[in-house]
């Protein structure tokens, strides 16, 4: 069930005016505006190194930004009110590699305060069932990447922040995911997916296409494909990239 | 119990299970300074009275060492490995966090205090005029003040290599100038205030006292309030090492 009472479910899930990030004296994002809005899920397609997981970060809150303003659920990001409401999950798998996949989701299940069956739940739709009691430095890499996803989804997050949760997984594997990411949204929670496979695109709602610290496009897959006469998002996004305007490369 | 609470034992339940899994660091948790204890004691097989001055600064420093080692080690993988930024993104106050740890590593401290003290006591013959409790008390107060320093340190490693580092850095120049090779009071007086201002120093004072005096004298007890107060600043200064936005 979604936590419904913080009484500012009109606010977008994420709203960011003139977001700047300055790392060790390079400019990482040089100025971003966005908006999404709730129950959806947004796929955050780029290639790697154009700011996508230090956008994901500023989004959680864990990222010191230089100006500009991150409003997540109403809230400043990472304001403490948010720390049970937002789910998030980093590129590398971020659990205990010496505890069991049942040790791991208890312990963040108690940390979130989850209700009980919670560990069990997230753990059943991850796919993770068989291996409960199997310590997460034996799974395989895409395993060890689910279980650090069903550690976000424990206690209900109305906004999920995915940064690669597909990365390495077979074909299978990928779809169910973007069935359960389908699911999550269709109960109310919004999604912000990153990804650099560029075919996962047509799974999303709306799709953000940066490159070098900015958005080129913010929009549904068929209006984007559509505006650039595009086969598909790969050939759209390298369309865009040729017409973008000088300032934007 | 309330939410801050429920955290911290969380915290510490969570570090125990970690401990579990890895009998081998618990094996040598409980049984390297005991068998530490044993070579010291064959080492004055001949001067009983050397043993039983030596014997219990050293099983106030067994800990400490031992401790720091393994919390400022736990610690640097939890902030390599994703998972404090994690944690903190959840809802855990930075000192539940840290009190969890000391108190998961406490038990241990307190387990391997006692171990180690049996041990001395009641086999190798270490004879002490104050209270078995004290020295013991001391002992686990010692380990509290190396996990605490360890989780302090760690904070200032960016590598396994460097936290190890940390011990000679940080433990031996207290293990120097504690008293144990040179009485302190022998000691140049700049090396003198650098010993005041170390809280190993205290920590083998108390043992010292222990050693020699009955009962519980007021000075043994400022000596184990001086580690304790340490333990507990270093402990506040590593929660302000941790942030929860970085670069």
């Amino acid at each position: 069930m979604m936590n419904s009472s913080a009484g500012s479910s009109g606010d977008p899930a994420i709203r960011i005016d003139g977001l700047v990030v300055r790392r060790g004296g390079t400019t990482v994002l040089p100025g971003l505006d966005l908006v999404v809005e709730r129950g959806s899920v947004t796929g955050l397609l780029g290639p790697s190194g154009c700011g996508k997981s230090t956008l994901l970060r500023s989004v959680v809150g864990v990222q010191r930004t230089t100006a500009g303003t991150v409003t997540v659920l109403g809230r400043p990001a990472g304001a403490a009110a948010l720390r049970d409401r937002v789910g998030y999950v980093t590129q590398a798998p971020s659990v205990y590699g010496d505890l069991t996949v049942a040790e791991n989701l208890d312990h963040f299940a108690a940390i979130l305060g989850a209700p009980p069956g919670d560990p069990a739940r997230v753990t059943a739709q991850v796919g993770l069932d068989a291996h409960r009691r199997t310590p997460v430095a034996r799974l395989s890499g895409g395993q060890r990447a689910r279980v650090s996803l069903a550690a976000a989804l424990l206690g209900h997050p109305e906004l999920l922040v995915l940064d690669e949760p597909t990365v390495g997984l077979d074909p299978v594997l990928r779809q169910e995911l973007w069935q359960l990411f389908r699911a999550l949204a269709a109960d109310g929670a919004t999604l912000l997916v990153s990804s650099h496979v560029m075919d996962e695109a047509t799974r999303c709602d709306r799709l953000l296409l940066m490159r070098e610290g900015r958005l080129l496009a913010h929009d549904t897959p068929a209006a984007l494909l559509a505006a650039t006469g595009a086969p598909d998002v790969e050939t759209a996004f390298l369309t865009l990239v040729r017409t973008a305007p000088e300032a934007a490369r | 119990m309330n939410a801050a609470a429920r955290r911290t034992l969380a915290t510490a339940a969570r570090v125990l299970a970690q401990l579990r899994h890895d009998p081998r660091t618990v094996a040598m948790l409980l049984f390297v300074p005991c068998l530490l204890l044993v070579l010291l004691r064959y080492m004055y097989d001949a001067q009983p009275a050397t043993f039983d001055r030596i014997g219990p600064e050293l099983l106030g420093v067994f800990p400490l060492l031992v401790m720091f080692l393994v919390t400022s080690v736990a610690m640097l993988r939890e902030r390599t490995g994703g998972t404090l930024e994690r944690l903190l993104t959840m809802p855990i106050g930075k000192l539940d966090l840290l009190l969890g740890y000391a108190l998961a590593f406490g038990a241990v401290a307190l387990l391997q205090a006692a171990l180690a003290s049996a041990l001395a006591i009641g086999v190798l013959g270490l004879d002490v005029a104050g209270p078995t409790w004290m020295l013991f008390a001391v002992a686990v107060a010692d380990g509290l003040l190396g996990m605490a320093l360890g989780l302090l340190v760690s904070a200032f490693a960016a590598t396994e290599f460097q936290a190890v580092q940390f011990l000679p850095a940080v433990l031996l120049p207290q293990l120097l100038l504690c008293g144990l090779f040179v009485a302190r009071d022998d000691m140049a007086p700049v090396l003198r205030l650098l010993s005041d201002v170390l809280p190993l120093s205290y920590a083998v004072d108390a043992m010292g006292r222990i050693t020699v005096e009955g009962g519980v004298s007021g000075r043994v007890l400022a000596d184990l309030a001086v580690v304790a107060g340490s333990a507990l600043l270093a402990l506040l200064l590593g929660a302000a090492t941790l942030r929860r936005r970085t670069d």
